[in-house]
């Protein structure tokens, strides 16, 4: 037993120390990455208005000397790793937090380097693009959590963007396709749920099944439907929230970053919130959590764990469509082919970079929407980044692989996650 | 978990019979079902149904004139002319001219083809299952390998070919299984599934293949609309085995030794049986001192390598470049061919010809019936389904005995 308890006290060391020496390595990253061909005289000026809309108060610029902002930033994370090695925090979840805001900050002032750059519009860019991921994750946590696991949010919201265009144009009602959107991601959902509630197929395979039937789904009613009777896809958005209130884009800062923005954003944070209080703090989230960790036991306490499952499993499905009614509805407008483009198993990455929880979720969505804000953005700035764009575009990739390996510190899923139910 | 009904070897009795039953009914059922697809979205058959009660002979005509066109030009695609090839075959015993007759094989000619590439990217995820790995990151691999083999194919000049071929194509098979192997790697130290590592090495490898063909690697020169390298040395070519135009290579009868070749390693070889083991019964397998970590590695950097192979068959002979979109979702495909062939070598071989018979079957399908390509995508998602879900089968067409068919497993997160 003692060299059980030796070698477990040994391993959990070891994971610290490799938790502080990534630490290190992110604040030595920032050292030598972000000082290269800086001169000391070298400014950033970071844009806090918008072009979009005619503001209330126009702010001035955010001038800041690029060197000593890189040192303190470097500083920051340097003096937590060495705290974390000698003084484990506890938790990391918050030490991670803080080492990506310094990483990204001091990239975007090295990036911003001699020249100006606006700050509020990568930001409320990186708000819209972490949406889908949110969503999608929030879909998958609402599955997971109940144990089934569901790698089929790409397919679902792939589907659900073609046809909330599609029925849009068809009906000519805006909501009509809004709704056609959950209602996709619904019957998606149900076939997962069939599949491997019922069935008792592997869950990875079932969504793999869903995932390419929604590809060639799409991509054929798309070559069929699409291209031959153009009419069906029409551009298509909903309002942003200024052109319907116009006062609220006026608003300094707070109106560019939330209210130039697709209702479905702010869906999506509403959803954020009502999630995490009803996984947590209602009678629901108990029995779901239950469910997904000892399926047994709370059948015993006479639980229906079908029905949970069932129900949850859906119930992702309506929000993997409404991600992808962000796509198109929320977005562009058009269907355009495979155009989630893997943000489902970003959202994969996200969830479980979030350790399953909602808050935890939207936390690692927002990084991976600002890696994807910033390739739009930095087409301006490319020549000071000098970095062919395709490795820009590989980052967030690169990014789900090195959080899912966990150097940040190990994530706890849901006990029964990915296993059938079988009744006694 | 495992997918199997039962264990029972049913197959003793039922023999190649009882095999084939589960693979054919779920093919025959994804076709049946994606013909309603065909039929949904088909204008002229949406109106002659909406006038079915009033006129439901012309209902009847249009549905089976669509049906009738969709799988005549099917049949076409894959066989060829039947009117074309009596005549050059006549005509050919009677000059003995044989320029006609490959024009008219041409499409037959075209399944192997096809199913070349499909033989190896199977056998690779096939591998993947042996050992309970989900290797969905075949395409991804198929254009390393790809980019590797053309490298190596066009910066080496004035080797012989018995040099230069297969040093080409052990350099994609090499950049493939250490492509995949970093999946493998990331599983078996970090517990990272590779489900989602090899989707996402996928889109990393697409944007690295983007980047060499538009920096490193570019044709000089080259103006076209899809960038593309330079041709590679003939040296390192795959012979063709016909006249042209038949584009029937070499590449096929390696990929047939190939998959006798991963048959031999998973059943008669020590490493193989370890693999198996892992992929059956992991506990066990550790308890029999079998390294788990080592063959997570090991069976994914081989999975890698296969799938590498087809990218590096096509270019060395098919297209003889790189070329970004060469490959129309052959690593996709293969998760299905590779559950339809029930994982198993010889079953992947089959599946692999079935699934290039259709592929090339389906591109006249396009081009003569309109009906997109992507139709093949909608029979595949079936065909995984059924064949995941025996118990759906076997319901529906009243099958008494058990269908057995190989286990295929996965895990969760954890690993």
């Amino acid at each position: 037993m003692t060299t059980f308890a030796q070698t477990l006290a040994r391993s959990n060391f070891l994971a610290q120390k490799r938790r502080s020496a990534f630490y290190l390595l992110v604040a030595l990253a920032i050292l030598t990455l972000f000082t290269r061909e800086v001169k000391p005289e070298h400014m950033a000026t970071l844009g806090l208005n918008t072009t979009r809309s005619v503001q209330w108060v126009k702010l001035p610029d955010l001038v800041v000397p690029v060197l000593p902002t890189v040192w303190v930033l470097a500083t920051i994370v340097l003096v937590l790793a060495l705290w974390d090695l000698l003084r484990p925090f506890r938790r990391g979840g918050w030490l991670l937090g803080i080492a990506s805001f310094s990483f990204l900050a001091a990239f975007l002032v090295w990036a911003a380097r001699g020249t100006s750059f606006s700050l509020i519009g990568i930001l409320s860019a990186s708000l819209q693009l972490a949406t889908p991921i949110l969503l999608g994750a929030l879909a998958a946590i609402l599955c997971e959590r109940s144990a089934v696991i569901n790698i089929a949010v790409e397919g679902m919201m792939l589907s659900a963007a073609f046809t909330s265009v599609f029925v849009a144009n068809a009906t000519g009602s805006i909501g009509l396709g809004f709704l056609a959107a959950l209602v996709t991601g619904a019957i998606l959902a149900a076939w997962h749920a069939v599949l491997s509630i019922q069935f008792k197929v592997n869950q990875i395979i079932s969504g793999t099944v869903i995932n390419i039937f929604a590809t060639g789904l799409t991509n054929f009613l798309n070559q069929r439907i699409m291209q031959e009777y153009t009419q069906f896809n029409n551009e298509v958005t909903l309002p942003y929230l200024s052109q319907l209130v116009p006062d609220l884009g006026k608003i300094p800062i707070v109106g560019p970053l939330l209210f130039d923005q697709t209702p479905i954003v702010w869906l999506g944070l509403i959803l954020l919130v009502v999630i995490q209080v009803m996984l947590f703090h209602t009678r629901w989230g108990l029995r779901t959590r239950a469910v997904g960790e000892h399926p047994r036991a709370a059948d015993t306490l006479g639980i229906n764990v079908f029905r949970v499952r069932y129900t949850n499993v859906i119930l992702g499905g309506v929000v993997a469509g409404l991600g992808g009614a962000y796509f198109t509805l929320g977005s562009v407008g058009r269907f355009d082919k495979l155009m989630t483009s893997g943000r489902g198993f970003i959202a994969m990455a996200a969830m479980i970079f979030g350790n399953w929880t909602p808050t935890g979720a939207f936390a690692s969505s927002l990084i991976f929407g600002f890696a994807d804000a910033l390739q739009v953005k930095l087409q301006i700035l490319i020549g000071q980044v000098n970095i062919p764009y395709e490795f820009l575009l590989m980052l967030p990739y690169l990014v789900t692989m090195i959080a899912l390996a966990g150097v940040v510190g190990r994530v706890q899923m849901p006990a029964a996650d990915g296993q059938p139910y079988e009744k006694q | 978990m495992q997918i199997a009904d039962t264990d029972r070897p049913m197959w003793r009795w039922q023999g190649a019979l009882g095999v084939l039953a589960l693979p054919a009914l779920s093919l025959f059922s994804a076709l049946v079902l994606s013909s309603i697809f065909i039929l949904g979205s088909d204008v002229v058959v949406l109106t002659a149904l909406r006038n079915g009660l009033s006129d439901p002979g012309r209902a009847l005509f249009a549905v089976g004139k669509a049906l009738a066109d969709a799988y005549g030009s099917l049949f076409i695609g894959i066989f060829g002319d039947p009117a074309r090839i009596s005549k050059e075959v006549s005509e050919f015993l009677a000059t003995g001219d044989t320029q006609g007759l490959t024009v008219a094989f041409y499409p037959f000619a075209e399944n192997f083809v096809t199913a070349t590439p499909y033989i190896f990217a199977g056998l690779a995820v096939a591998l993947g299952f042996q050992c309970g790995l989900f290797n969905i990151g075949a395409e991804g691999q198929i254009y390393v390998g790809a980019a590797a083999a053309a490298f190596v194919g066009y910066s080496l000049e004035g080797l012989p070919w018995i040099v230069h071929a297969p040093l080409t194509f052990l350099a994609g098979a090499l950049a493939g299984a250490f492509w995949a192997g970093i999946a493998g790697f990331l599983k078996a130290t970090r517990g990272a599934h590779e489900v989602i590592n090899t989707m996402m090495l996928n889109y990393v490898a697409f944007n690295l293949v983007h980047y060499l063909l538009n920096g490193p690697m570019k044709r000089g020169g080259a103006s076209g609309a899809i960038p593309i390298s330079r041709n590679i040395v003939e040296s390192a070519y795959l012979p063709t085995l016909f006249p042209e135009p038949i584009r029937f290579h070499a590449g096929f009868l390696v990929a047939l030794l190939v998959a006798v070749l991963v048959w031999w390693f998973l059943f008669k070889s020590t490493l193989g049986f370890e693999i198996r083991s892992v992929g059956a019964n992991p506990h066990a397998a550790r308890c029999a001192g079998i390294s788990i970590a080592r063959n997570f590695v090991l069976a994914m950097a081989l999975s890698g390598a296969l799938a590498a192979m087809a990218g590096a068959g096509e270019v060395m002979g098919v297209n003889h470049n790189l070329a970004e979109g060469f490959s129309p979702g052959y690593g996709f495909d293969s998760i299905a061919l590779a559950m339809l062939g029930g994982g198993h070598p010889l079953g992947v071989v089959l599946a692999a010809l079935l699934f290039g018979t259709l592929r090339n079957g389906a591109t006249k399908m396009q081009s003569l019936a309109a009906i997109p390509i992507d139709i093949v995508a909608i029979v595949q998602a079936f065909v995984i389904m059924f064949v995941a879900a025996p118990i759906i089968i076997r319901r529906l067409y009243r099958l008494k005995a058990e269908v057995r068919w190989q286990a295929i497993l996965t895990r969760g997160w954890g690993g």
